[in-house]
């Protein structure tokens, strides 16, 4: 897999909240504005890139069996940096993050790709992996911070955009509206990369998360034999 | 994907079993059956069930539901006025509007015959206050009719009850807007002062101070008054004797079971009654939550859709109990004076669990041979 390919996978073919749908506590939670989203995903990526390099740098030391803890503090290492140097020049926006920096250390996306990428591959690919998806991950909280902002609030980076009468859409601001917001976005990009791989001639297969075939929820009424089969 | 060809692909088979009549969808419940079919010629056909049918389709019965809904609606136009009319036109227009544009943006197959799109519109309406603006009531019938019932692929497949969905987005989003109560005024009021709603004014003195029988004394609802609808509210939750008139078409005609509204008044009568037995300077009687508020209208037209609300009659009695109960819970303990439209979207996220706990047996199964062949 060459460098470029690597680079691009994060941002879009493998995107960590819109591809593989992983690390959701925070972009659900953190994501009212675009500002907050920036500050979680620059936060998270500061701490993949680290923890990418350090672990793909052991990984000729760390056994196996006990790979799990030592991958987490590791982790928690960098996320107590993070933390201290946000609180330190960045006390609003730490503040306004809260309780979810911390909650950096068991991100699905930091520890997902400390197993599945850096233990497995060289220092300057997972150092190179680590930023493509944290720019993916970054990139998306801004996209979905920006759709709630501007419906939630009627405005943009904090500049208001349609006037002092606009009534905002509340509930996009608060906990339904993330997910409402997440399932569109999803939505659309679902169907934007089925229309791109119709026209390159591929079958297109919905991420396995998204997938009707993969869910019971239709399906629970019809008893233990019709849960199982699925 | 392939899940809605599976549904689709089921109707041929009715179709013969049907004779050749219009093909029924296949009906939400399990209906019980008024009129075998008459015998043919004899010809063999072998089809997958249901084999029996009813003389009803889906427009059919969102048609007798339009019809129940008239009384409660008229009584909202005479109460509030022109204003209301509007909020009537907006919704239902919007409603059908959306209805068409979104099937049409997916590339389905139109649905505006089915008459839900003007079920919903009406609902949402009747869970509006009179004189919402125009803007309002728009954002109501987006949310109804695309976050409540299209994106999850229509009519039938909605897990929420979309009329409901509508008002707790607009209830979270715009407070002030929607809890802006106005007077009733008769039938050519265009602009009204603002008046208190029963539950209101209850939370409104509770939270200076005052007790409950203060505040009643202040507000001066009488039983009689909450009944015929003299009361500030939404545009069509007001008279319980005109929701009632309604409901009983609806029980009359089959298409709603009184499981759902009696346990649903039942338990919030009783809860309220435990409540106002245990302290009546705090609680107020069983007889004012049980006519006030959106009850009636909840328990009648939104609690028993045949979409979002258990399949089985001990399920939907269940249902029920559980909308009851949190009904309640939110009235006297949480921080909205009324809860209905929360208790019904909850337990409407129950269903799908109440149906699997509540499968009726095989029929014919021997219970033991049943418990066996699951064990082994």
């Amino acid at each position: 897999m060459t460098a470029g390919q690597i680079f691009i996978r994060g941002l879009w073919k493998e995107n960590p909240i819109f591809r593989l749908v992983l690390g959701m506590c925070p972009t659900l939670a953190v994501t009212t504005s675009v500002v907050n989203g920036m500050g979680m995903g620059l936060a998270s990526t500061f701490v993949l890139i680290c923890s990418n390099g350090i672990i793909a740098l052991l990984r000729g030391f760390i056994p196996k069996k006990v790979r799990i803890p030592a991958f987490i503090v590791i982790i928690a290492t960098f996320v107590t940096i993070v933390d201290l140097v946000m609180h330190g020049f960045f006390y609003d926006l730490h503040r306004n993050l809260g309780l979810f920096i911390p909650l950096i250390v068991v991100n699905c996306v930091i520890l997902g790709r400390a197993e599945a990428f850096a233990s497995r591959n060289g220092v300057g690919a997972s150092l190179l992996d680590g930023l493509s998806m944290g720019l993916g991950f970054t990139l998306s909280l801004m996209l979905l911070g920006a759709v709630r902002e501007i419906l939630g609030n009627g405005s943009l980076l904090g500049y208001t955009l349609f006037g002092p009468d606009f009534p905002p859409l509340l509930v996009m601001v608060l906990p339904p509206g993330a997910f409402v917001a997440l399932g569109f976005l999803m939505a659309g990009i679902n169907k934007l990369e089925e229309r791109r791989a119709i026209h390159a001639g591929e079958e297109y297969a919905p991420p396995r998360e998204m997938d009707c075939g993969n869910c019971v929820l239709c399906r629970l009424g019809e008893g233990d034999d019709g849960g199982a089969a699925a | 994907m392939s899940m809605e060809q599976d549904k689709t692909g089921a109707s041929p088979p009715e179709v013969a079993a049907a004779g050749g009549d219009p093909p029924a969808p296949p009906p939400a419940k399990p209906a019980p059956p008024d009129k075998a079919e008459p015998p043919r010629a004899p010809r063999l056909v072998v089809s997958t069930s249901p084999h029996v049918h009813r003389d009803q389709d889906v427009p059919r019965i969102m048609r007798s539901v339009v019809w129940a809904l008239v009384p409660g609606i008229l009584v909202g136009l005479w109460f509030f006025g022109l204003a209301a009319l509007q909020v009537y036109a907006i919704a239902v227009a919007g409603c059908l509007l959306f209805e068409w544009a979104f099937r049409r943006m997916l590339g389905r197959p139109g649905t505006l015959g089915d008459w839900s799109a003007v079920v919903t519109g009406l609902l949402l309406a009747m869970n509006l206050p009179a004189g919402s603006p125009w803007w309002l009531v728009v954002v109501g019938c987006l949310a109804a009719i695309v976050l409540g019932k299209q994106i999850y692929g229509g009519l039938g497949y909605n897990p929420f009850n979309p009329a409901l969905v509508a008002r707790v987005v607009l209830l979270v989003s715009f407070p002030v807007q929607m809890t802006t109560w106005p007077a009733q005024g008769g039938p050519l009021t265009v602009d009204a002062t603002t008046a208190a709603t029963p539950l209101g004014a209850i939370r409104e003195a509770l939270s200076v101070g005052q007790t409950v029988p203060q505040a009643m004394a202040g507000a001066d609802f009488p039983v009689w008054k909450l009944l015929v609808g003299m009361r500030g509210g939404c545009l069509g939750e007001v008279s319980v004797i005109a929701l009632l008139l309604g409901g009983l078409f609806l029980l009359r005609k089959g298409h709603i079971k009184w499981q759902v509204p009696v346990g649903f008044i039942a338990t919030v009568f009783l809860f309220t009654g435990a409540a106002w037995l245990g302290d009546p300077e705090r609680y107020a009687n069983p007889l004012y939550h049980t006519f006030s508020g959106g009850l009636f209208l909840g328990a009648f037209f939104m609690a028993t859709d045949m979409v979002t609300s258990p399949v089985t009659r001990r399920g939907m009695f269940i249902f029920a109990v559980g909308c009851g109960l949190i009904t309640v819970i939110i009235r006297l303990w949480g921080g909205y004076p009324e809860g209905v439209s929360f208790a019904i979207l909850l337990m409407n996220a129950a269903t799908p669990l109440i149906d699997r706990y509540t499968k009726p047996q095989v029929f014919g199964a021997k219970r033991k041979l049943y418990e066996e062949a699951k064990a082994a």
